[in-house]
């Protein structure tokens, strides 16, 4: 099956008084229809900033200066702005993280929901209007005739990100980018979101790319993971493997610093020492020698590739402790071109 | 009982029927016709050594509870019981006496940091307001509680924009710890941070407790964080109290359905138990302006009663304590 | 919110009466009195002290303002020292000169301010943001007295294009046409302050509105950016704007003291002027009395339009 979507080699870049400064370097990915990626990472890492970068919603100031985003075979770096509006809410959607400041306060749900039904779907008011309630409907609002004319903020936080969703899902888009859909919500709200989204994905086969802090979320939705660090992914593999054998000092940091539910409270957390690099201030060689506990001489020189595992094509990680032995030299060149 | 906790020891802090109402006022001469009930009536102890783990969702009134035991908020009624003293009795003078002994850290401590002020100027101050310290004491001090926290006598000339969020929640931790407090109320101090961080403040925090022999009392929405530093937890549903229990317990044998809950939604690391037995309410939480009657949560509650709609169930039971007509077992 | 706007005007009648009180004492603080101002200078001391006696202003003060108060109860505001006209009918023949000059002034800088302030926000950092928040300041900052003379000095002195001041041609004609002309230099010189201060509001408000999570809401719907900017963007950014217009509007009603000075302009400010040269206090204490009213109601109206745009707002 051909990918929906092909990220390949991204880098973005964000101009500010200090010159330009790269946000997203060197990533790439590639997302089947139906299938959910995982995009883990702390602050800062570029996750968010990669999915505005496939939406083309930087902003002023920021630009995808390399790379290539094929998405069902056209690219969207190369389209018009017209047609890139056509995508957007139409073939990709997107979900926010505050779904209190994501929503216009002084317009209706009603409204937010049908301008982009009728703009792509082409529909009339009323018709936009029965089918606003029942996307409602779908994504488990109750009273949704009534709530239709309400404004955000009668709504609680749940039932804010309910509409959100409601409103990616509208046209039936292709690729969902939830960027921390629960992060701002309540464990149990979290949990109604969660189930809905995986519902609602296995009903319509839409693809999704969630980007989120919490592994947690990570390993209860996603098929595939990628672990950002810096502007960089550190490590691919589909969510198993990820979890089961993590490579990356990075991924392996990550997973062990989570203080877990079932594990001995008298144990110390393991963490990773030190903070995340700045952007302006970004180490030579690999982004995380600076906090690896197993950096060499040639970590702080050379900068690694991502490179795919000789025992699991699909793993990947950029590290030079799985470098020379494990590596055919062919599928580095492979992974270069 | 936890192990930390010794036989028939006395209370460090003791909370009794705490309340704490907002008015809602109306009308044209602002009636007041009803109250949020932040915080209803909730008691509990806080024994010396211990962590008293306290987590709920949002607006339940957990954060209410800790501003109010340092009288950041003046509760509306009820009692706030600290080395054998009334909080409430106390003159002006013996609450600023007392603290010292009585810190409280916050989420956000970028918001409570003076941006005008150096690091150095930041950990001296409640030392002199206190007058605990004079001179090249304090100095000594400032450097020394860097060095605890984690950071180095070199950071005291920066100011605390130039610091990550980790770092200033160690400046926060330090600004509480060097007035050498007994009890120190961690208002969600890891919420903001990343994972990676969150570990090494955890780390830290259970590090100082150890070194100084700390009580604490712990605000999380973060059921991990809240398993792996507290001895006991205490689950808060709408300004209520509905379970307190040693960890272990908590988290082997939830009595409350409302804690069962909490635990079952909380997303597990681990994509083989993603396919796992869960429980997902419907429903959000009710308003604390307009709490159902009898038991709060038997609107969400799959096991709700007649009864529960009728009367409000009382915290009962020793070491084990659950507010609930039909606990589970 | 019938409750709220019965509260709120309750709450204005104290305040409206300590205003009255405090002008009132402090207008006869000030040096002299209106029989000091008007008599002729031949006047015997005798003829003075009659005319103080009858005017009754060797009654105590708290007496005089008695008798001001009782008069207004009836409606009544008394009449005019130096004129011997009623202060009502004077009051309304000035109202309209200065409602015409201030309200064609404040709808003009709005005009030209919003959609300025709009593409200022929408293009910053561009050299047209650089060049409206340039004018706007020069707006701002130049004295109204100063820009009047510069447009009387070139328009109507050296290129003898507009009058130099009045409402209307001496003798000639009393159209709207003859008005209007008048009107454009005193509207200018108004409405370049007024549009200055307003642009810089509607500038940072845009700007902070155009970095909201909604805004990038709106665009990942496939949105365009005219629609974007105008429906989504425009109306939160003005709801700030709001209680600029409602600082603007006591303006409306109080009269632009300096610049209808140097325009001759027929209206409340010149009157306020010429009362306070002639010590007439009770032309006086209705003009204050009208301002400190047009601030409240404007005041009220602002917080009820706040609550009509925006939803989140409700009062009980």
């Amino acid at each position: 099956m051909a990918n929906l979507l092909d990220v390949n080699n991204l880098q973005t870049v964000f101009r500010t008084d200090k010159g330009e400064v790269t946000s997203v370097d060197e990533v790439s990915f590639s997302l089947k229809e139906g299938e959910t990626l995982g995009i883990v990472g702390e602050s800062g890492c570029g996750k968010s900033v990669t999915s505005l970068s496939i939406m083309r919603l930087l902003g002023k100031g920021g630009r995808v200066k390399h790379g290539s985003v094929k998405f069902k075979d056209r690219e969207l770096t190369n389209l018009s702005e017209q047609e890139m509006r056509n995508i957007r809410g139409n073939d990709i959607s997107m979900i926010f993280q505050e779904p209190m400041t994501s929503l216009n306060p002084l317009l209706t749900i009603g409204n937010q929901l049908m301008e982009g039904i009728r703009l792509h779907l082409k529909l009339s008011k009323k018709q936009a209007k029965l089918y606003a309630i029942d996307m409602l409907k779908k994504v488990g609002i109750p009273r949704a005739e009534a709530i239709i004319n309400e404004y955000p903020h009668a709504l609680s936080g749940g039932m804010r990100q309910r509409v959100m969703i409601a409103m990616a899902l509208s046209c039936k888009p292709n690729l969902i980018l939830a960027d921390e859909p629960t992060t701002a919500l309540d464990v149990t709200i979290q949990a109604q979101i969660l189930k809905l989204m995986k519902k609602l994905k296995n009903e319509l086969n839409t693809a999704i790319i969630l980007i989120t802090h919490d592994l947690g979320v990570v390993a209860e939705m996603a098929d595939k993971v990628i672990v950002m660090y810096a502007g960089q992914v550190v490590e691919e593999a589909d969510v198993y493997t990820l979890f089961d054998s993590p490579k990356h000092p990075y991924t392996k940091g990550l997973i062990k610093s989570i203080p877990h539910l079932d594990n001995d409270s008298s144990e110390r957390l393991d963490s990773i020492p030190g903070t995340v690099p700045t952007l302006q201030h970004m180490p030579k060689g690999c982004r995380f020698h600076t906090r690896c506990p197993f950096a060499t001489e040639r970590c702080i020189n050379e900068k690694p590739d991502l490179l795919q595992l000789k025992e699991n094509e699909s793993h990947s990680v950029r590290c030079f402790l799985y470098d020379s032995e494990q590596l055919d030299k062919d599928v580095r060149e492979e992974v270069n071109s | 009982m936890s192990p930390k906790i010794k036989e028939k020891q006395k209370p460090l802090l003791e909370v009794v029927n705490l309340k704490k109402y907002y008015p809602i006022k109306k009308g044209i001469i602002s009636k007041t016709v009803g109250h949020v009930k932040a915080v209803d009536g909730i008691s509990f102890s806080v024994y010396p050594g211990e962590t008293m783990g306290l987590v709920g969702e949002s607006g339940c009134g957990k954060s209410t509870t800790g501003r109010s035991i340092v009288r950041l908020d003046d509760p509306t009624d009820g009692d706030v019981i600290f080395q054998n003293k009334n909080l409430a009795n106390l003159s002006k003078n013996e609450m600023r006496k007392l603290r010292t002994d009585l810190q409280i850290i916050f989420q956000d401590p970028y918001s409570s940091l003076n941006p005008r002020k150096r690091i150095g100027d930041l950990l001296a101050e409640p030392l002199r307001a206190h007058k605990l310290a004079e001179g090249e004491e304090i100095e000594r001090k400032v450097n020394n509680i860097l060095e605890i926290v984690g950071l180095t006598k070199y950071h005291k000339s920066r100011y605390p924009h130039e610091f990550s969020g980790g770092q200033r929640q160690r400046i926060g931790i330090a600004r509480a710890l060097i007035l050498n407090p007994k009890l120190i109320i961690c208002d969600e101090p890891v919420s903001a941070l990343d994972v990676s961080i969150q570990a090494q403040v955890l780390n830290l925090l259970k590090d100082l407790q150890k070194e100084f022999n700390l009580t604490y009392v712990f605000i999380a929405h973060g059921l991990g964080a809240v398993k792996y530093i507290s001895d006991r937890i205490t689950v808060m549903y709408l300004g209520k109290i509905v379970e307190i229990a040693p960890t272990e317990e908590i988290f082997n044998q939830p009595r409350h359905p409302y804690t069962k809950i909490l635990l079952s939604a909380y997303p597990v690391p681990n994509p083989h138990m993603r396919n796992r037995e869960q429980i997902v309410v419907e429903g959000d939480v009710p308003s604390p302006a307009n709490p159902p009657k009898g038991c709060a949560f038997h609107t969400r509650c799959p096991f709700a009663q007649p009864i529960c709609r009728e009367k409000t169930p009382p915290l009962d039971g020793e070491n084990h304590q659950v507010a609930c007509h039909f606990p589970l077992t | 919110m019938f409750q709220y706007i019965i509260r709120r005007i309750l709450i204005a009648i104290p305040v409206l009466f300590g205003v009255t009180v405090f002008t009132f004492f402090v207008i006869n603080m000030a040096p002299g009195n209106p029989v000091d101002m008007y008599v002729n200078p031949s006047a015997t001391p005798q003829q003075i002290a009659l005319a103080k006696e009858q005017l009754g202003l060797n009654d105590p003060l708290w007496v005089q303002y008695g008798h001001w108060l009782g008069q207004l109860f009836q409606g009544n505001l008394g009449f005019s020292y130096s004129t011997r006209e009623p202060v009502t009918s004077m009051l309304i023949e000035r109202l309209g000169p200065t409602l015409l000059l201030m309200g064609t002034s404040l709808i003009v800088a709005y005009l030209i301010a919003i959609p300025l302030g709009i593409l200022s926000a929408t293009r910053q950092y561009s050299w047209i943001d650089y060049l409206t928040t340039g004018f706007s300041f020069l707006g701002v900052s130049i004295p109204h007295f100063f820009l009047g003379l510069g447009a009387i000095y070139i328009f109507a002195s050296k290129l003898e294009l507009l009058p130099t001041g009045g409402m209307n041609t001496l003798g000639g004609t009393t159209g709207f046409g003859d008005t209007f002309f008048h009107m454009i230099l005193p509207v200018l010189v108004l409405a370049t302050g007024i549009a200055g201060n307003m642009v810089r509001y509607v500038r940072s408000s845009m700007i902070d509105v155009l970095g909201k999570d909604y805004l990038r809401t709106a665009r990942a719907k496939g949105l365009r950016n005219f629609i974007v900017t105008n429906k989504h963007a425009l109306r939160n950014a003005l709801i700030p704007i709001i209680t600029i217009i409602g600082m603007d509007i006591p303006l409306l009603i109080g009269g632009a003291v300096v610049t209808e000075q140097v325009f001759q302009w027929p209206g409340l400010g010149q009157l306020t002027i010429q009362s306070i040269g002639s010590r007439d206090y009770s032309a006086l204490m209705a003009l204050n009395l009208i301002a400190a009213i047009a601030v409240l109601v404007s005041n009220l109206l602002t917080d009820v339009v706040y609550s009509i745009v925006d939803p989140r707002i409700k009062y009980e």
